[in-house]
């Protein structure tokens, strides 16, 4: 069905198809014990303009392919490229929306958002950015809150600033790592409505890393399933055919939102189920900790005894000593 | 026999209410220390002919002029104990603002980058360990002057944990920090006021207040071996005139301004730092 789809979309419009390509890309990660595999040929196409979730199990590299898209992280083999140009470092074409906000505590809401705009925007003027500020913080209905710190704010306050922040340099991608996961059921809604209508309104393309079936179903024009690392690849990619714009009850009421979830769960929870075991690399390094504390534990009883022997010895220098000095003290 | 022990229930009461609220304890609980302390003292030194004053001969001995009048001026050393901690003051404050506009800005260096960090750490590791008054006689031979030795003496004890402070600082800077200015783009002077001072100045006031401390430590030690007006050297000098008493005083004086100086850094560091980072 996917493949289908593709050619479909192939035919009608043949730059969109290479707005964003993750081509071949693997990572690697060196270690003490050999080499680590995180990621294995994963191959995506991301179209200008398209919402694309990314779900997956912990450890199976979901981060790892972000990364490279936002360019903290470089492919060991294989290309990631925006519109034909290779990804090789972070940019604000590609900006982050991060799920522990990472807020600069010092700054108002206001002058977070400033400095990414300033950052961005050196030649516009002081007005032109103060406008983008005011107006981006409007947009996620924080107008009130701007002078306020983060740590005055909720999580979902906080996350409404980030994307505010990310949002008033325009991105071309816009990256958000498991921007709700932190958020409350209700907040989470609100701001998933938001992401919607903003990602309409801006005709953005997003890359959306989520835990939560019910938020891609919601969100996304493509789900990414991810297959169990290491060595993880793409599993499948789900197309989620509601139509725009949505509305969340109309979804959950939809015959395929149940097919389709029940699909992705299956997915994730029987045929590429989280192996509860404990892997090897887990175990060595504790091994490794316990050598370090046995060998901390053996070298401080060693400097404990000698500084207890020396004691020692000098108390029972100063006992025969003592007396010499009684005496003196006596004469005198 | 009821309305007695009602009487004194209430006075308990009133008693206990004294005892236990916060404030008096917090005020009154350190007087009371403080008189059973002297009073400790006031025994152990109140024989015949005790090596150390007790307190009251300590107040009595240096009533006039010390106490009294600490700002008379005798000319040369003979001065009150006002010019004297003053002296001794401006030497600290000369010594510690050199250490400090030096200290943070080669940590900040030094925190910045990781090869001078591991050229110059282990040559500083060393160096902090040196006691203060070790440097005495090589800045007395190569400055060759008393005054600006005993500066350098404070300069060079209180620009290690200034350093090494502001060094940690800087290399502590959260990750997600430095990821919102990568992917910004931040040049390197809006990375430094918008990210780096501000998440580094909570270190470096931890490494200004330790280093205020030991540059007062030092200076004190660092005058009995100068000379010159100072209330170091006015120590040593009381000392040689078996002026016990003035010691004593002096010590008192020595302590206060050592807690002033430290609550003086506090301060600041409580204006400076932001909110969110205490």
């Amino acid at each position: 069905m996917q493949s289908l789809m593709n050619t479909e979309n192939k035919t009608i419009t043949l730059e969109k198809t290479a707005f964003l390509t993750i081509d071949q890309v693997s990572k690697v990660y060196t270690t003490s014990n050999g080499d680590y595999t995180v990621l294995d040929d994963v191959n995506l196409t991301v179209k200008e303009g398209e919402f694309v979730c990314v779900i997956g199990h912990s450890g199976c590299g979901k981060s790892t392919l972000l990364n490279m898209i936002s360019g903290f992280n470089q492919p060991t083999t294989g290309t990631v490229k925006l519109k034909d140009k290779i990804i090789a470092e972070p940019g604000p074409d590609r900006m982050m929306v991060f799920q522990n906000y990472c807020l600069l505590p010092w700054k108002t809401a206001f002058e977070n958002v400033y400095l990414a705009v300033s950052a961005v925007y050196p030649h516009k003027n002081k007005q032109e950015k103060l406008a983008l500020v005011e107006e981006h913080l409007a947009m996620v209905g924080l107008t009130e809150a701007a002078k306020k710190k983060p740590n005055q704010l909720s999580g979902g306050m906080k996350q409404r600033v980030a994307i505010a922040r990310a949002l008033a340099i325009c991105p071309e991608v816009l990256i958000l790592d498991e921007p709700f996961g932190a958020l409350d059921a209700i907040t989470k809604e609100e701001l998933q409505e938001e992401l919607l209508q903003i990602w309409r309104n801006h005709r953005l393309t997003v890359m959306m890393i989520t835990h939560d079936i019910d938020e891609a179903l919601f969100l996304a024009d493509r789900l990414v399933m991810m297959t169990n690392g290491p060595s993880a690849k793409i599993g499948e990619v789900l197309d989620i055919p509601f139509s725009r714009p949505r509305n969340r009850a109309q979804i959950t009421e939809d015959p395929r939102y149940y097919e389709l979830r029940n699909y992705a769960l299956d997915f994730l929870f029987n045929r590429f189920a989280h192996s509860e075991d404990p892997t090897d690399d887990i175990i060595e390094p504790e091994i490794q900790n316990n050598k370090l504390k046995i060998a901390g534990i053996v070298g401080g009883l060693i400097v404990a005894a000698i500084a207890g022997f020396t004691l020692f010895q000098s108390f029972n220098g100063n006992n025969e000593q003592s007396p010499k000095n009684n005496t003196q003290q006596i004469s005198n | 026999m009821t309305a007695r022990f009602e009487k004194t229930s209430q006075t308990a009461n009133i008693l206990n209410s004294i005892l236990y609220s916060q404030n008096t304890r917090k005020i009154v609980a350190p007087f009371v220390a403080l008189f059973i302390l002297l009073a400790i003292w006031q025994i152990l030194c109140s024989g015949e002919k005790p090596n150390l004053p007790s307190p009251i001969t300590v107040i009595k001995d240096t009533w006039d002029p010390y106490i009294i009048n600490p700002f008379f001026n005798n000319g040369g050393t003979d001065v009150g104990l006002f010019w004297q901690l003053l002296a001794s003051l401006k030497r600290v404050a000369i010594g510690f603002s050199l250490a400090s506009v030096v200290g943070i800005a080669l940590g900040i260096l030094i925190g910045a980058n990781r090869l001078v960090y591991s050229a110059l750490d282990p040559i500083f590791q060393v160096l902090r360990t040196i006691p203060p008054l070790a440097w005495l006689p090589i800045s007395l031979a190569a400055l060759r002057q008393s005054d600006p030795s005993a500066i350098f003496v404070i300069f060079i004890t209180a620009i290690w944990p200034i350093i090494i402070n502001t060094t940690v600082g800087v290399q502590q800077i959260p990750q997600d920090y430095n990821n919102v200015s990568r992917v910004l783009k931040l040049s390197k002077i809006e990375y430094f006021f918008n990210i780096l001072f501000p998440s580094t100045v909570p270190y470096i006031f931890t490494g200004l207040k330790i280093g205020i401390g030991l540059s007062w430590l030092a200076i004190i030690a660092a005058e009995m071996l100068v000379g010159g007006v100072g209330i170091g050297f006015f120590i040593w000098d009381a000392y040689n005139s078996s002026q016990m008493s003035q010691i004593i005083l002096a010590l008192i004086y020595v302590g206060i301004v050592g807690l002033l100086l430290d609550r003086l850094v506090s301060f600041i560091a409580s204006l400076v730092v932001p909110e969110e980072q205490k």
